[in-house]
């Protein structure tokens, strides 16, 4: 019961909160530009006016293009229930583990490429492209990242990410190269542009270039989700704190405020890399992220070392 | 006296009854598949004869894998690779055929070369051809002997399965004959080459040396990011498959590769856990390479073009198709909760456990190896991306992709079983893992009573992991709740109102499939970023009408074959210059050949008499 009130909560806590993360960060690169910017909770209302607008799906679609947009947010969903929030193990840890969340991840991309390539637009066929072409190169990193943090703990279960407290070497190393994933994955500055409207430099945005109304919603929503999950993994690693067992209303309140500290931290320092740096060209990713490649070996080697 | 005759003929442990189970998985449906294929695409006497090499060539293999002598296994062996030879050449329509069987011909006799020497060196310790007289004198064998017979034997299987720089036959010889045969191929006569590595490296040998296992995970790796490049740069169909079917089989060997290395370090449960799964992946991909290799005959078929570039848009021909194309494009990419994503994650977690126990920089080395598979796995998600996005989505490209019609439901069924199972061993992968378990045991020799790999009925764990779990069945079940959950949030707003119309087209006239993004320009970034592997090259050329006026340009890309342009284009020349010289002594006078049997003879009595 207790387990399932926390899964409930979870999937409350990821799906109400994490839009203003994104709010949050659009927030803060205005006002560096200089400007007053949107509301922080923009997003919301974006969501609100998705949710009640028509849906315009190209002639070409098929079923996968329908069904894209449930698979994504359904997957990344499921990627929250593992990451340990409240106490230190995740409501359903027992599902999978770290290197399982890559597989998740996974999924959704997956769907979302070729529901780019279901509409015959040549934008969603570059986006689609170029969002494998990353993720794919992002994966060896998140590997070592995974290897190096779990190394510690003696193993890849999540929860283990949750008992973790002392900040060592390699954990900052490795949170590193998992920012750099992390940029690479939410398709932020360096990597990609959310702001761009030239289809010909946006990746994400390309993909879901054809999407409208509620399905882009969803999307976005899911979008959210999953750069909250990947804030948080960092937090986790470079601000450890151990998290309790089953607790009160009160101690949960009190966690997942110091929890929403924490990726707010993780949320500026995005904000002032994105506004600090300049869009690089597609193919220097491959050099941005074997930059991530050397961090995680070094972030695997002081592991082994145990510092 | 050589003793041939075998004492024992037949070996049936739990190994072969393995590998005769994944042979037959994937025989039966092709086989019923084979019916609706050949119909209507060859002569009726020539499908009979199909059928006949068909029947010969499966019979082969399941004698491959269940006799108990090394002779008479080296004549299936054999058998099987001239059954399959005349099914690559089959399709005589082809001059590629010939060709490509030639290839495969010449590859895989040289790799027999290397076993009948192996086997040689074996039967001088053992006095006997069977199986398990081997496998004892294989403890008395001196170190330096077994160093030299896993060489051989590596090299000899090693070019059945395919691994690199041996590869080069498969992707011509495997997309080259009828389909049903090409999913045989890679979906399970590669694999009797593993069969082959575990059967006498691991059972007989007994992985000895560490640097046997660090060799093969080595080679292992090598040939999973090789495969999968070529793969991803590949815009024929069956050739792609066959490209992913290297990777898969390094995938394999990365399982094999750390069994050896964990058996030789000593630590047997991680040999279990990791022969675990390097089987598991195997049974695998043989399911899923099986299932799509009958997917892109169904396209073949009902297209005529295995040029993914001249597809598109048969997802609304070919519906069914489509479908089980969609499961083992996801199999293969390793996604959950399908069947290729617990055989990789037991991979990667037995990278996970070998770096968590041995020492020294061997645990750098296997960390990079588990990332360079993550990369291969990332990779491979994109290849069939591709695959399955350019050849099912989008717009037809060609007229016959606009035309396609369903495949018959004859040639569906196959489709559908291999589809189930791919869901079914990813759900029921504990049941799976505890019967594999066994099959471990008994190759390792290692008494597996006590390991643990379930933690209950749908949960995996490894016992030396503090706490490391995967259930597919329970995140199956979490995507379909969320999914529903996200459904219903989709329903219960406001204005459901849908409007079809045309795709975004920048105000430009309606697009046509001319617009739409092709295979090569979907691999274009990846061939960029390993253009030092790949060296792209471009052929352009301008078709003038006067010096002014440029009435076409026609531009290519190719990829530089940097195994055939280094090694075998180099090798092939100097076999054929020492012909040429070798046809000095061969002017065509019978009394100079007679001098020559009459100087080997003599030389061969003094040979005789001396030593």
């Amino acid at each position: 019961m207790e387990k399932l009130l926390i899964v409930i909560l979870q999937l409350g806590l990821f799906i109400v909160i994490s839009p203003v993360l994104s709010g949050l960060i659009t927030k803060i690169k205005n006002n560096i530009r200089m400007r007053r910017g949107q509301s922080v909770f923009q997003p919301y209302y974006n969501l609100v006016k998705l949710f009640s607008k028509d849906e315009v799906i190209s002639d070409t679609a098929s079923w996968i293009f329908k069904v894209t947009p449930i698979i994504v947010f359904s997957s990344t969903l499921t990627a929250a229930l593992l990451v340990p929030v409240f106490i230190f193990s995740a409501p359903l840890h027992n599902m999978g583990d770290f290197l399982c969340l890559v597989f998740i991840f996974a999924l959704g991309r997956f769907f979302l490429a070729l529901a780019a390539l279901d509409t015959a637009s040549s934008f969603g066929g570059m986006g689609s492209s170029r969002e494998m072409f990353i993720s794919s190169l992002t994966e060896p990193v998140l590997c070592l990242v995974i290897f190096a943090v779990s190394f510690q703990a003696g193993s890849t279960d999540l929860s283990a990410l949750g008992r973790m407290h002392v900040v060592s070497i390699s954990s900052i190393i490795a949170a590193l190269a998992l920012f750099l994933v992390a940029i690479a994955e939410t398709s932020r500055v360096p990597v990609d542009n959310q702001e761009t409207h030239l289809e010909l430099t946006m990746i994400h945005e390309a993909m879901v270039l054809e999407y409208s109304g509620r399905r882009l919603a969803l999307i976005e929503m899911a979008s959210y989700i999953k750069q909250m999950i990947l804030f948080f993994l960092i937090a986790q690693i470079v601000f450890p704190i151990a998290l309790p067992g089953f607790g009160s209303f009160t101690q949960i309140l009190f966690w997942s405020l110091q929890y929403l500290a924490r990726i707010a931290i993780i949320a500026i320092v995005i904000a002032l890399v994105e506004v600090t740096v300049a869009k690089m060209r597609l193919f220097r990713v491959a050099d941005f992220l074997g930059f991530g490649f050397v961090l995680g070996v070094i972030a695997l080697v002081c592991a082994m070392l145990g510092v | 006296m050589i003793n041939i005759l075998p004492k024992q003929l037949f070996l049936f442990d739990p190994l072969s009854f393995f590998f005769l189970f994944v042979i037959l998985i994937v025989s039966l449906p092709s086989a019923i598949y084979s019916f609706g294929y050949l119909k209507g695409e060859y002569s009726p006497r020539k499908i009979i004869l199909a059928q006949v090499l068909l029947i010969a060539f499966i019979l082969s293999m399941v004698l491959v894998v269940t006799v108990g002598n090394v002779f008479v296994f080296l004549v299936f062996w054999e058998i099987m690779s001239l059954v399959s030879y005349f099914l690559v050449v089959f399709d005589t329509k082809h001059e590629k055929s010939v060709q490509a069987g030639m290839i495969y011909i010449v590859m895989t006799h040289i790799g027999t070369a290397f076993l009948v020497a192996a086997f040689m060196i074996m039967h001088k310790y053992a006095n006997s051809f069977d199986f398990l007289a081997i496998k004892n004198a294989c403890l008395i064998m001196p170190l330096e002997t077994k160093n030299i017979i896993f060489l051989f034997l590596l090299i000899g299987f090693g070019t059945k399965a395919g691994i690199v720089p041996l590869h080069i036959w498969l992707p011509y010889a495997h997309p080259q004959a009828p389909s049903h045969i090409s999913s045989i191929m890679s979906g399970v006569m590669i694999k009797t080459a593993v069969y082959g590595v575990i059967r006498f490296v691991i059972f007989m040998l007994g992985a000895s040396s560490c640097w046997w296992g660090i060799l093969v995970l080595f080679l292992a790796i090598v040939t999973c990011l090789v495969g999968i490049i070529y793969a991803l740069m590949e815009r024929d169909i069956k050739r792609l498959l066959a490209y992913s079917s290297v990777e898969n089989i390094g995938i394999i060997l990365l399982g094999v590769g750390l069994a050896m290395f964990f058996q030789s370090k000593n630590m047997p449960y991680l040999a279990v856990f990791s022969l675990i799964a390097g089987m598991y992946h195997l049974i695998n991909h043989a399911i899923f390479k099986g299932l799509l290799f009958l997917c892109a005959g169904s396209v073949y078929k009902a297209t005529e073009t295995r040029d993914i570039e001249k597809l598109g848009g048969l997802i609304k021909n070919m519906p069914q198709t489509a479908v089980y194309c969609l499961v083992g494009a996801m199999a293969i990419s390793a996604l959950p909760p399908l069947n290729g994503f617990v055989s990789e994650w037991l991979t990667l977690q037995a990278f996970f456990l070998g770096v968590l126990n041995v020492s020294g920089g061997v645990k750098l080395f296997l960390g990079i190896c588990a990332s360079l598979l993550a990369l291969t796995s990332g990779l491979a998600a994109a290849c069939f991306v591709k695959a399955f996005g350019i050849t099912f989505l989008g717009k037809p490209r060609s007229h016959h992709a606009k035309e396609a019609k369903e495949v018959p439901l004859s040639m569906q069924i196959g489709m559908i079983f291999l589809s189930i199972l791919c869901i079914v061993f990813g759900l029921a992968a504990v049941k799976i893992i505890n019967l594999l378990s066994k099959i471990a045991g008994c190759a390792t020799g290692i008494d597996i009573a006590g390991m643990s790999f379930s933690f209950n009925n749908i949960t995996l764990t490894a016992q030396m992991g503090n706490g490391i779990y995967l259930s597919a069945p329970l995140l199956m079940l979490s995507f379909v709740a969320l999914g529903i959950i996200g459904f219903i949030v989709y329903r219960i707003s406001a204005r459901p109102k849908v409007v079809i119309y045309n795709t975004w087209d920048c105000g430009y006239y309606k697009l046509d499939s001319r617009n739409e993004y092709t295979a090569t320009a979907f691999s274009k970034p990846f061939r960029i970023a390993f253009s030092f592997f790949l060296m792209p090259y471009r052929k352009t050329q301008k078709i003038r009408e006067s010096f002014y006026h440029v009435k076409s340009f026609a531009y290519e890309t190719h990829t530089t074959p940097i195994f055939k342009k280094y090694i075998y284009d180099p090798a092939l020349n100097l076999v054929f210059k020492s012909a040429k010289f070798m046809k000095r002594i061969q002017p065509g006078s019978i009394h100079l050949y007679l001098s020559y049997i009459f100087v080997t003879t003599l030389l061969l009595i003094m040979f005789v008499k001396h030593f």
